[in-house]
């Protein structure tokens, strides 16, 4: 794959959930993972432990070379020093905050020593740079799904992560600025070249946002490969009915390396 | 057409115990304020017992509540994310003295602390004796009012946004920096809420602080041990009195309202 060589955030865990056992293997590199999968199949749970909210019985996770946890060696990175931006699916913008405090408030966690001046500039730079100036000193509360989303990316990047993680990217949004904000995180994504994982329902989203998929079943990976593979040859019924409806569409895919079971490598 | 006849009456009985219960509360403030008149109201307010009462009570209210609020946020900030089962239990034995009669906390207090409790011995050694003195009405207060402050602030702690806890985090937002710039802000109106509260209770307080600190005038008597004091001398000092500690609850009931009715609130509330 392209992008693998760049960076790449590996994940192999085993963690105990309420009905059945997290055990999940993924490689991400250049290329944006979907992780799909029905209602309590774990999706969430994994990209809680990847972020180091859940901790995780066995296994072991490494991000550009860089040890985030390791059951075997007692390493187990706080949140706060795994440099992995997280989206969750209401965007979780401070509420207390203006829009561009919203994203001084990220340059501020990684960087004691600048200014506030330095700060405030480098955040409006960040704004900018998503086409949101102007929404600058406003509260957040007032901005439309759209508006927020790209506060959330410009805020995230901000922190310069060095993974994305996305939860329901579009789930909140109505269906007018999902098309927006899909086009638009699409590009992002395409352009950023963050290794980066995608929890949705939507085949949508995996059509524009993911060139790989992962079926998560029971906690399980039922199967990963490329999005025309998995499509062609869905592991699970419920991958086969999420992606039928978009059959038609993907027949650009190039066909690559393919497989099932618990580890998904490239 | 029965139905709607009885429902009638059902509404209509309930107007009316309502009515009973509202007038049982407002009519001895009606009396509070009314009886006497002014001049006996202001006659009181001149007695001897009023200023160092009102000064006493304002001084060791205010320290109790910074100390409680100082102690409690980040105790509460733990609580209500600790998964450990022990923090449960902490947080129900916390509670215990909602739950215990003041004048049982009093005693209980003065057992321990007094010059001849538990610990009293090895104070005194250490040359501090806190029963009977100012201390122990802070001390007191503080036992009877910490619960109030804390409850409120883990609730408001444990009602917070648990992704906006996460994606500060994942920002690289450190501990403190979560807890300054995040939690705190947002649990605001909730944490004054429960100062209030807590302050309210404190200034308050009578049974613990007669048995532990007792009744001097000036030194350990509050607004309500001197009310209590002046009802054996003349009702209209104790009625002025209680006018003024009713104000300052009123005041704060204000304040209460102020922050309930905030707009912000709404939009800090957790999310589902």
């Amino acid at each position: 794959m392209t992008g693998d060589s760049v960076a790449q955030l590996s994940v192999a865990v085993e963690a105990v959930l309420g009905a059945f056992t997290l055990q999940a293997s993924l490689e991400v590199g250049g290329e944006p993972l979907a992780l799909v999968g029905p209602n309590g199949s774990g999706k969430t749970s994994l990209l809680l432990t990847i972020l180091g909210l859940r901790r995780p019985e066995r296994g072991r996770i490494v991000l550009c070379d860089e040890v985030l946890f390791d059951a075997a060696l007692a390493i187990d990175r706080p949140t706060e020093e795994r440099h992995l931006a997280y989206l969750p699916q209401d965007f979780g913008l401070f509420p207390h905050l203006s829009v561009i405090d919203n994203v001084v408030f990220a340059l501020a966690c990684r960087s004691q020593r600048a200014s506030a001046k330095q700060r405030r500039d480098e955040a409006m730079t960040w704004l900018e740079r998503f086409g949101i100036g102007r929404l600058a000193s406003r509260n957040t509360a007032q901005l439309s799904g759209g508006e927020r989303q790209r506060i959330a990316l410009a805020r995230a990047l901000a922190s310069s992560p060095k993974a994305l993680l996305l939860d329901e990217p579009t789930a909140s949004l109505d269906v007018e600025a999902r098309v927006e904000v899909r086009a638009f995180l699409a590009e992002s994504i395409r352009s950023l070249g963050l290794p980066t994982i995608l929890v949705t329902h939507d085949a949508k989203d995996v059509e524009a946002l993911a060139s790989r998929v992962a079926v998560l079943e029971k906690g399980r990976v039922a199967g990963c490969g490329l999005l025309g593979d998995i499509r062609q040859n869905p592991p699970t019924s419920f991958a086969s009915k999420l992606l039928e409806s978009s059959r038609v569409a993907g027949a650009s895919e190039i066909a690559g390396p393919f497989c099932t079971g618990d580890a998904c490598h490239n | 057409m029965a139905h709607a006849r009885s429902r009638r009456l059902y509404d209509t009985a309930m107007v009316g115990l309502g009515g009973i219960l509202l007038l049982f509360l407002v009519l001895p403030f009606v009396a509070l304020v009314l009886d006497g008149g002014p001049s006996a109201i202001l006659r009181g307010l001149g007695c001897s017992l009023t200023w160092p009462a009102l000064r006493l009570s304002l001084g060791t209210t205010l320290i109790s509540v910074v100390l409680v609020v100082v102690g409690g946020t980040p105790l509460a900030w733990w609580l209500a994310r600790s998964r450990w089962r022990s923090a449960r239990w902490l947080e129900i034995l916390l509670q215990l003295p909602v739950v215990i009669p003041p004048a049982v906390g009093g005693i209980a207090l003065l057992l321990a602390f007094g010059r001849r409790g538990l610990f009293g011995g090895a104070l005194e050694r250490l040359g501090w004796t806190p029963a009977f003195s100012a201390v122990a009405v802070v001390m007191a207060q503080v036992f009877v009012s910490a619960p109030f402050y804390l409850q409120a602030a883990v609730q408001a702690f444990g009602r917070l946004d648990p992704n906006l806890l996460a994606v500060a985090r994942s920002l690289g937002a450190s501990p403190p920096r979560l807890l300054f710039r995040v939690a705190l802000p947002l649990a605001r109106p909730w944490l004054i809420g429960g100062a209030a509260m807590s302050w309210a209770r404190a200034l308050g307080e009578f049974g613990a602080t007669l048995m532990f600190a007792g009744n001097m005038t000036g030194k350990t008597q509050t607004l309500p041990l001197a009310i209590y004091t002046a009802l054996e001398l003349d009702i209209h000092t104790a009625q002025a009195l209680s006018l003024l500690l009713v104000s300052f609850a009123f005041a704060l009931l204000l304040l209460l309202r102020r922050f309930n009715r905030d707009p912000e609130v709404a939009r800090r509330l957790a999310t589902p």
